[in-house]
């Protein structure tokens, strides 16, 4: 076990390293840092009840946990009384499979893609093209992402960690067989290129697969937020539409997605709403114009069940907005391909170690300064840092940490439980540092800890400690 | 009837003439690397005409142990940390996250044992961080000292979040003679220390540490002041390694006016 544990640690502290020295990843994430922030605390500011409508999504939330099981079967029932289709999915795999049947038994060439992360927990593209379909992305950021090859870095952001430099190199790449010979740089010229590119492959697709914001039980209705209408294209064109969702996006009734998404927007992006929010309730009825001719919804499962009643059960409250990753100075310091897993940042931390297995990511939940930002903005009051505690309590008594810190802990606990032999002995390195730094304020190497002293210097302490300097003196007075 | 109302207005009296008794956690960074926190910590209580009190048996408050998931060994200096300061009124702690872990971690630790949740509570019930105590429950107005200068401020993260220090320092800095506050953008972002954080992922901490030596910088102060000595140590080891100029000291220093020797990590005069 602890083997493994070592592996990825060095694994980890890898890709941490190889994210800090890449230059453009550090000037994107540099450029989109107080973008989020800022715009999160104006939207805030301006509403202030702001603080109230969390605590009643959090409410809403929690109350759907309690109950979710008869809220899943209500969901259901009113899916199917539209004329949809719900499939359960045990975990990825049983998934992909499900999807896959759907595709293969409609014929299927070309399948759409809106932006869906829990496709991506799925591994839904490789294994829809194993089976000979082509998979296109439609979000813009998954759009580049996929044609870089790579996956998502932000839950909300996909593409956060390219620069503008990148897509154009990206796009003149593959948009240059296409007739698109002209190399663009600007913003908006990047974003129409795209925007015709995909428009063909919005007509041409034969299946739409989206993911879901909420599903609503008392409509059977799922929810789709974005700002580039892909979603609605991808829901709307192909004759089939498939619905990915984990099994705690359902909530009551369209009275509490109101609340939902006042807090969603405001806390990813900034803006009041979504540029586009759409409700899907089912394939096309005899008097609608267009739509799908089937509606399926595939709900996973994957370790979510696992979670209920226990004690992150928290973590299942969460609408994937994506603050906690933006107000995460680990998150923008490495981008969120580093953390290894689909789901970065602090929201990432607390749930990977919980859908992949404790020991799959053992440094996650380490690799946090506590500094409780994400837990100060998450809309739903999910208690981020907490749980990260709570994750390294548990690592600790599974013995998923080394044996060399365990017993250093010990050692170092023992001597802080005995205050006078502890004054002591840390006489000792204090009165050698002083020798050593011979007045020079700063020691520049300092044994076990040359991650501190290989970048800062360790102010030098005092020679003698303030406890017994203030106990000698009592002891003078007496 | 009579008589009793005599005793209890007699009990007020004494009571209001006998000065609070304020234990003080010096915490083990004060106490081995930066004494003169906790000496300007017990002049500034006892300005306030407090009676300081510093328990010999105290060391660490237990955060390494509590932040690496050890509740165990937590447990036990959470135990031995409630004991030694059982008598005091007040324990006034210069450090916002060591004031937190007395505050609200050590009563979550005791969640099956009602006895030490019962005394971990009164702990938490009378403990306070130094600005917070001297702002709000002693009302300090007045603040004998002078320091010329243009200074800005970090807000450690626990203090900020869990114990709402923002206004305390910044209201008690206003009475310090010459000293000009200059906010710092980003004061609210973390420093990377983190405590065994900064020895783990030291890459990621030295990337945050930066950053925020590059907004003290931006700044123009000509210091920086903060409530918590593991942030400073961080900021100030790294302002040093890159020869910046910016000095570093904790507030309470700043406030008790013992800003005449070196700052943090700076070298001996003599030399």
């Amino acid at each position: 076990m602890s083997q493994i544990s070592s592996i990825q640690r060095v694994e980890f502290q890898d890709r941490v390293r190889t994210a800090l020295n890449d230059v453009n990843l550090q000037r994107a994430m540099a450029k989109a840092k107080s973008g989020f922030v800022d715009k999160r605390l104006e939207a805030k500011n301006a509403l202030p009840e702001f603080d109230q409508i969390r605590d009643a999504a959090r409410d809403i939330k929690d109350h759907v946990l309690s109950n979710l099981d008869t809220y899943l079967e209500l969901y259901e029932e009113k899916v199917i009384e539209n004329g949809g289709h719900v499939h359960w999915a045990r975990d990825a795999e049983e998934a992909c499979s499900i999807i896959a049947e759907i595709c293969k038994a409609s014929g299927a060439r070309t399948v759409t893609k809106g932006k869906s992360m829990v496709s991506e927990e799925m591994y839904l593209n490789p294994a829809l093209e194993a089976v000979g379909m082509e998979v296109v992305e439609t979000d813009l950021g998954e759009y580049i992402v996929q044609l870089a090859g790579e996956t998502p870095s932000h839950i909300i952001a996909p593409a956060v960690h390219k620069t503008r430099e990148q897509i154009t190199d990206l796009f003149h790449e593959h948009h240059s067989p296409l007739g698109y010979t002209d190399r663009v740089t600007q913003r908006e010229a990047l974003v129409n290129e795209a925007r015709s590119v995909l428009r063909e492959r919005f007509v041409s697709a034969d299946v739409g697969i989206t993911g879901a914001n909420f599903l609503v039980a008392e409509t059977g209705a799922n929810v789709i937020v974005t700002n580039e209408g892909n979603g609605d294209l991808t829901s709307s064109l192909p004759k089939v539409h498939i619905v990915t969702a984990g099994i705690e996006k359902v909530i009551p009734s369209l009275e509490d997605l109101s609340v939902l998404l006042r807090v969603l927007a405001r806390s990813a992006t900034g803006q009041e709403f979504s540029a586009y929010t759409s409700i899907y309730s089912g394939p096309r009825r005899p008097e609608d114009g267009e739509g799908p001719e089937a509606y399926h919804v595939v709900l996973l499962d994957n370790g979510r069940s696992r979670m209920l009643g226990g004690d992150y059960q928290s973590m299942l409250r969460c609408i994937r907005c994506g603050a906690c990753l933006n107000h995460c100075p680990v998150y923008g310091a490495i981008g969120g391909h580093a953390y290894g897993w689909i789901y970065p940042g602090p929201m990432g931390s607390v749930l990977t170690p919980l859908l992949n297995g404790f020991d799959s990511a053992v440094d996650l939940p380490n690799a946090c300064t506590l500094n409780g930002r994400c837990k100060e903005v998450c809309p739903v009051r999910i208690p981020l840092s907490d749980l990260l505690l709570k994750h390294r309590t548990e690592q600790h008594e599974r013995k998923l940490t080394s044996a060399t810190s365990r017993w250093i802990l010990n050692g170092w606990a023992w001597l802080v439980r005995r205050p006078r032999f502890y004054q002591a002995v840390m006489a000792i390195p204090l009165w050698t540092m002083n020798r050593v730094s011979r007045g020079s304020g700063g020691l520049r190497w300092i044994p076990f800890a040359r991650g501190w002293t290989n970048t800062r210097d360790f102010p030098v302490p005092s020679r003698k400690s303030f406890l017994r300097q203030w106990h000698s003196k009592e002891k003078g007075h007496e | 009837m009579g008589i009793s109302i005599v005793i209890v207005i007699l009990m007020k009296i004494h009571q209001s003439n006998s000065p609070v008794t304020v234990g003080l956690f010096v915490t083990c960074l004060a106490d081995l690397i930066r004494p003169q926190v906790a000496f300007a910590a017990v002049s500034l209580l006892e300005n306030a005409q407090c009676e300081v009190r510093v328990p010999r048996g105290q060391s660490c408050c237990g955060q390494p142990a509590l932040n690496s998931g050890d509740r165990a060994n937590s447990i036990e200096i959470a135990k031995q940390v409630i004991t030694e300061f059982s008598d005091m009124d007040y324990v006034v702690v210069p450090s916002g996250s060591c004031a937190d872990t007395l505050k609200n971690k050590y009563p979550a630790l005791f969640t099956k044992d009602m006895h030490w949740a019962r005394r971990a509570q009164t702990l938490a019930d009378k403990t306070w961080e130094l600005t917070k105590f001297l702002y709000e429950k002693i009302g300090l107005k007045e603040i004998d000292a002078t320091l010329d200068g243009v200074c800005t401020y970090h807000d450690s993260c626990t203090g900020l979040r869990e114990l709402s220090i923002y206004e305390q320092p910044r209201e008690l800095l206003k009475q310090v003679k010459g000293l000009r506050l200059k906010e710092l953008k980003d004061s609210n972002v973390c420093c990377g220390f983190g405590g065994l954080f900064s020895l783990k992922y030291p890459d990621i901490s030295t990337h945050l540490v930066s950053d925020k030596c590059t907004e003290i910088c931006n700044s123009d102060a000509d210091m920086v002041l903060g409530g918590d000595l593991g942030c400073l140590l961080n900021i100030a080891g790294r302002l040093r390694r890159d020869n910046k100029k910016a000095r570093v000291f904790h507030i309470a220093e700043v406030l008790a006016g013992m800003t005449d020797g070196p700052a943090i990590g700076e070298p001996e005069e003599s030399e």
